[in-house]
């Protein structure tokens, strides 16, 4: 555990310095643009957002300035930090993808176990098929089609924006599904396992009901592969809210990090990626007290 | 080889073979005007357009088969190099064990819960030009057009080698457990040749069902950065970008549903036929895990 703990300064570093080689290093400066500065100018404009001088000592200052909690300034949007930035659009994007989370793992858990409580029967092999479907539908194939099904003709539930909790429930839900999937697959595969280990039996032999057998016993040990499944489920979230963010016109981290891209503005992506696996890695942290946990319990 | 087909696999495999003859012949059989922009844009499907037509007139199946052929040659390429990497990656992990495979394995620990994704985005757009400068120089003609292509492919299946590493480490730890291995090492067979003669002739099956299974997640991360508009770009286009243009054409105003329900079925119907294929090969192996 303390050697995880101690493992994560050395993620960022790499993730701090692979952002920032593979931003500065390639063509294009951030103050290109169809008119060229004057030299000057453009000097002037480099010496404020502190991009001159040779690369290593940018570095350096860059790291100076990360470990004192700046992520310095944007040089698209003129006269914002980064940090401003990030902490009006990082709530929202945060919000987007608990909602989601939480979504698949109640529905992902609820199909998972519904399905392998009735072995080979039709409801089985039902659940099956909507988990499979449900993998093939990324996203950005969901989500337009929701919002030409829900908003435009049915007119029920608005087509974008970010302001109402109605707003909310069909991004979430676009973002979740898939991955609801995943969960249930990977769940209904483990509690077939489970049911038939031998506590089960003792439990049925017993004569609790089937449902204590399933949720009661069986289910503590067949979560397990479900939680370790979560620190990488939340990578594929945050990616995926990129997406969602675009589709439903939220003003999310995500729309800036794509503009970032192709502003070339380096320290907004910066920011952006640094602040997303901070966020990765104190994540799956968690999940692996939880997990400990879990797995202690039920060894004792 | 078994003589029957596993249940499951005929109906996908069908569905696959009818999409690629589609793709690849397809697009052949249109006459060369459907192609070219029209004064008939944003059409509904007609008998003429059973897709309708784009913002452009462009013929929408037209563009979807030639789609099609995108997304399947980054889906098939970059799986396969996710393949080379997985495979490896697993092979040298599992055979060499102990602390090695410990910190090999705990490195794909780390890389499954960062946002590969994100950086391959940074990556592509990075690396793009330098590549077209580079192959001006070089002269090399037929990558300057496709260099995004290249580079997506390259980078795309620099991502998705993690699952297949896993599921080949594991496998290559239980091989070599089996008496035949121990055999083999008694009679004086080397490190390679026991990896080469025993353990990858072995692999070989559920090595197979995890390319089934890399390809549609190819597909899909090539879509997603195609629809952010930061993967394939005009005027290639893919299932993808195809889906963003349809995206962007429904409104409350006029909605072109035409262009979003028809990409989608095909990128849909594929991913499905893929997974479902996958799953009845692993199931009819035995195996475990996605």
């Amino acid at each position: 555990m303390l050697r995880r703990l101690a493992s994560l300064p050395v993620v960022l570093l790499c993730v701090v310095t692979i952002t920032f080689f593979l931003i500065r290093l390639s063509p294009g400066g951030p103050f290109d643009s169809e008119r060229k500065l004057p030299a000057a100018i453009e000097q002037q404009l480099l010496a404020k957002y502190k991009l001159d001088g040779p690369i290593l000592r940018q570095y350096t200052s860059y790291l100076g300035d990360l470990i004192h909690g700046d992520l310095r300034l944007s040089t698209k949007y003129r006269n914002r930090s980064v940090n401003e930035i990030l902490a009006q659009t990082l709530p929202v994007t945060l919000t987007l993808g608990a909602t989601a989370l939480l979504i698949a793992i109640a529905a992902g858990v609820w199909l998972g176990a519904f399905a392998a409580s009735r072995p080979g029967s039709l409801a089985e092999g039902g659940a099956l098929a909507v988990t499979l479907l449900s993998i093939s539908l990324p996203s950005f194939v969901l989500g337009p089609l929701l919002i030409l099904l829900f908003s435009i003709k049915l007119g029920w539930l608005p087509v974008g924006g970010w302001s109402t909790p109605q707003q909310l429930l069909l991004p979430a839900v676009t973002l979740a599904i898939p991955y609801a999937a995943v969960i249930a697959r990977l769940l209904h595969d483990s509690l077939r396992e489970t049911l038939a280990e031998d506590f089960v039996r003792t439990a049925r032999a017993k004569g609790l009901s089937e449902h204590a057998v399933v949720y009661r016993h069986a289910l503590r040990v067949a979560i397990l592969p479900v939680v370790s499944y979560l620190g990488p489920l939340a990578a594929n979230l945050l990616t995926g809210s990129i997406v969602v963010e675009t589709i439903f016109h939220i003003p999310g981290a995500g729309g800036f990090f794509v503009n970032s891209i192709l502003n070339r503005d380096g320290f907004l992506l910066g920011g952006v990626v640094i602040v997303y696996c901070l966020l990765l890695v104190l994540f799956n942290l968690a999940v692996d007290l939880s997990y400990r946990f879990l797995d202690r319990r039920i060894q004792s | 080889m078994r003589k029957h087909l596993p249940p499951g696999v005929p109906l996908p495999a069908f569905v696959l073979l009818v999409m690629s003859l589609a793709v690849v012949i397809g697009p052949l059989l249109f006459p060369p005007s459907y192609d070219l922009p029209a004064a008939l844009t944003y059409s509904p499907p007609t008998l003429a357009h059973p897709c309708g037509t784009d913002l452009n007139g462009r013929d929408l199946l037209l563009r979807i088969l030639n789609g099609g052929r995108i997304s399947l040659l980054v889906g098939i390429c970059g799986a396969s190099i996710s393949l080379l990497i997985g495979t490896t990656y697993g092979l040298v992990a599992g055979s060499a064990r102990g602390s090695i495979d410990n910190s090999m394995m705990r490195l794909v620990d780390i890389l499954y819960s960062v946002p590969r994704l994100i950086f391959i985005l940074i990556f592509i757009n990075a690396f793009n030009e330098r590549l077209q400068v580079a192959a001006n120089n070089q002269g090399w003609e037929w990558l300057v057009g496709s260099s995004r292509l290249v580079i997506l492919i390259l980078s795309l299946g620099v991502i998705e080698w993690l699952t297949m590493a896993r599921i080949v480490r594991g496998q290559t730890l239980t091989l070599q457990e089996r008496s035949y291995v121990a055999a083999a090492r008694v009679l004086g067979e080397g490190y390679w040749t026991i990896l080469w003669r025993h353990l990858l002739p072995n692999l070989a099956g559920i090595v197979l069902v995890y390319l089934t299974l890399a390809i549609p997640s190819v597909i899909i991360d090539e879509a997603f950065l195609s629809f952010l508009g930061l993967g394939v770009q005009a005027p290639q286009s893919s299932w993808g970008s195809l889906l963003s243009e349809g995206a962007a054409s429904i409104n409350p105003l006029r909605s072109a549903w035409w262009m979003l329900l028809f990409p989608s079925i095909a990128l849909l119907t594929t991913l499905l036929a893929l997974y479902s294929l996958g799953d009845a090969m692993r199931r009819s192996i035995g195996g475990k895990g996605h």
